[in-house]
């Protein structure tokens, strides 16, 4: 698969990270690489071989639905960048 | 030309767990804000989600009863996209997995019997809210990571009313189900629709519009029929029709477009690899299957054929388990073996009462038993139906028997003639005029004789009894 300038510039906006001409250069041949790397896979018969969903054997990890305790306002907001009251703020997301 | 609307409905509904579905934050409504959030539901680094039994035992159940297949494998994905009510930048919600998929849910329609396929409904967590001021926007995490389950619906409603129609049956069996509180004021049920129009007959589909921001199932209703008249228009003049998200606004009665984003949402899904997988045995769908109540339509059924009610009747009084659970034991309590009588009185008189007082026929404290006593007394006319009505509002207001208001009013009927006597004296006496054109033949001075009566005894006269006295009176004259 080739991985393109195009490709990693659309990549990374969906990261939201910037990257500069340079760097776009060297991100495409390096993610050429690791694709192609990984295109080895396809050289294998995988007809039989279902799709692994989870690394670990275990399955039906549940809760019994009781409440726990939640933070404070006060302790949930001590991270926060910016905050008003006992709300988080953001830049406004709409016009 | 003639168009055919095509819609699909996406309903999401908050499930009546009491924590949230991967974490034990409570999700009570209501809450200051910030107050119901934890490390997990936050999105913080090194936390771990565990599924809530109770959501999954719910999402199983709302399948079941919506006709769908359980799967008997299903997983969580990931769904990447950043927005500010979104602390984690993905949301846990189910791809190609789902809980349950191919179902469908029975409409009445034009007086048939319509069946509306369901694709799937699956879990995943709801997020924050957002309330936006002048310069920021205000975040409230506490609905973040609250169990949902999303419904989504085949492309196979041909109009709004149907779209109505499979909204209140939805709402009904799942509020018989006990899994959701099916509140749109609340947020706990949401609903969004995909629409396009089509040439009448023809079957490849047009280019759909989703709408949002309906408040309730009448806006669902107002917004596919602007909707569908929009495009019609747009068409006829020539015009292409864009795919967009519309937002509704139900004071202006018409929708917007909502800022598109660019390009089409890559939304990236993986496997969820902080949860295991399901898998989900034929044990514990027999279990969930046999804690289903009785649904409203095969209530609806056995009603008409148990009671022998209209479809009007039946269908109004299924709507609310607990409703229809308070009719059957009135319908029991009554001895007739026509139930017209107490139905009329439930669907009537008792509906006015709970919808004056925005509550249930079975929250306005009414005993069958005492339903059926008043019912009694106006079949025996002992009193009016117009005082029983009196009556029956001092029933719900004062939690006592018709019997002691009846007594305690003095309201009974009467119908004894020799107390009537009097009154009818009297109103001829006052009333020449009418007596006059009575005899000239005009029936109606009959009634306004009748109705003076009435009056004099302040409703307490039994209008048969007093009409066929006064007839008499005046014939003999």
């Amino acid at each position: 698969m080739a991985i393109d300038k195009k490709t990693v510039e659309y990549v990374a906006h969906l990261a939201r990270i910037e990257l500069q001409d340079k760097e776009l250069e060297k991100l495409s041949s390096q993610l050429h690489d690791i694709l192609g790397f990984i295109d080895k896979l396809s050289e294998l018969d995988t007809k039989d071989v279902l799709p692994t969903s989870h690394i670990l054997p275990i399955n039906n990890v549940l809760r019994n639905d009781q409440p726990g305790q939640s933070l404070t306002p006060a302790k949930a907001l001590e991270n926060a960048p910016s905050s008003e009251g006992n709300f988080f703020t953001v830049p406004k997301v709409i016009e | 030309m003639e168009f055919e609307p095509v819609i699909g409905l996406e309903v999401h509904l908050h499930l009546k767990t009491k924590t949230k579905a991967f974490c034990g934050c409570s999700t009570e409504f209501g809450g200051q804000p910030n107050s119901q959030v934890c490390p997990v539901c936050l999105g913080f680094p090194g936390t771990l989600p565990v599924l809530n039994k109770v959501a999954l035992e719910y999402a199983i159940k709302a399948g079941l009863a919506l006709n769908c297949t359980v799967n008997k494998f299903t997983k969580f994905d990931r769904k990447n996209y950043f927005y500010p009510d979104l602390p984690k930048d993905y949301q846990i919600s189910q791809y190609d997995f789902p809980v349950s998929s191919n179902g469908f849910l029975e409409i009445d329609i034009d007086g048939k019997i319509k069946r509306i396929g369901i694709t799937r409904a699956h879990l995943e967590e709801d997020a924050g809210k957002l309330i936006h001021k002048d310069s920021v926007s205000l975040v409230d995490f506490n609905r973040t990571g609250i169990a949902l389950l999303e419904i989504v619906s085949m492309p196979e409603i041909n109009s709004p009313q149907e779209a109505y129609e499979y909204l209140t049956g939805l709402k009904s069996i799942l509020k018989y189900l006990g899994v959701s509180d099916c509140d749109m004021e609340k947020g706990s049920l949401r609903c969004d629709a995909n629409v396009s129009i089509r040439p009448k007959g023809t079957i490849p589909l047009g280019v759909k519009a989703e709408l949002k921001n309906m408040n309730s199932f009448k806006a669902v209703r107002d917004a596919l029929e602007y909707e569908i008249e929009r495009q019609a228009k747009c068409l006829e003049a020539g015009e292409k029709i864009i795919q967009e998200t519309r937002l509704w606004d139900e004071k202006q009665g018409c929708s917007v477009v909502m800022r598109t984003k660019e390009g089409a949402q890559d939304y990236r899904y993986f496997p969820e690899p902080d949860l295991t997988t399901f898998i989900i045995d034929s044990g514990l769908i027999d279990e969930i299957r046999k804690s289903i109540p009785e649904l409203p339509r095969e209530k609806y059924q056995r009603f008409i054929k148990e009671y022998g009610l209209s479809i009007y009747d039946a269908k109004l009084l299924v709507l609310i388990r607990e409703d229809a659970d308070f009719a059957e034991s009135c319908m029991q309590t009554y001895a007739n073996n026509d139930k017209k009588l107490i139905v009329n009185w439930l669907n009537g008189a008792l509906l006015s009462e709970a919808n004056a007082r925005n509550c249930q026929l079975c929250q306005l404290g009414i005993k069958a038993q005492d339903l059926v006593e008043l019912v009694n007394f106006v079949e025996r006319q002992e009193i009016s139906n117009l005082s029983a009505k009196t009556v029956l509002t001092q029933m719900i207001e004062t939690k006592k028997g018709p019997a002691e208001i009846i007594k305690e009013k003095n309201l009974s009927q009467i119908s004894d003639t020799g107390a009537l006597d009097g009154f009818i004296e009297e109103a001829i006496k006052e009333n020449e005029k009418s007596v006059a054109d009575y005899k000239a033949g005009k029936e109606n001075a009959l009634m306004f004789l009748v109705g003076q009566v009435m009056k004099k005894s302040k409703g307490k006269a039994n209008p048969k009894t007093a009409q066929e006295l006064i007839k008499r009176r005046l014939e003999n004259a």
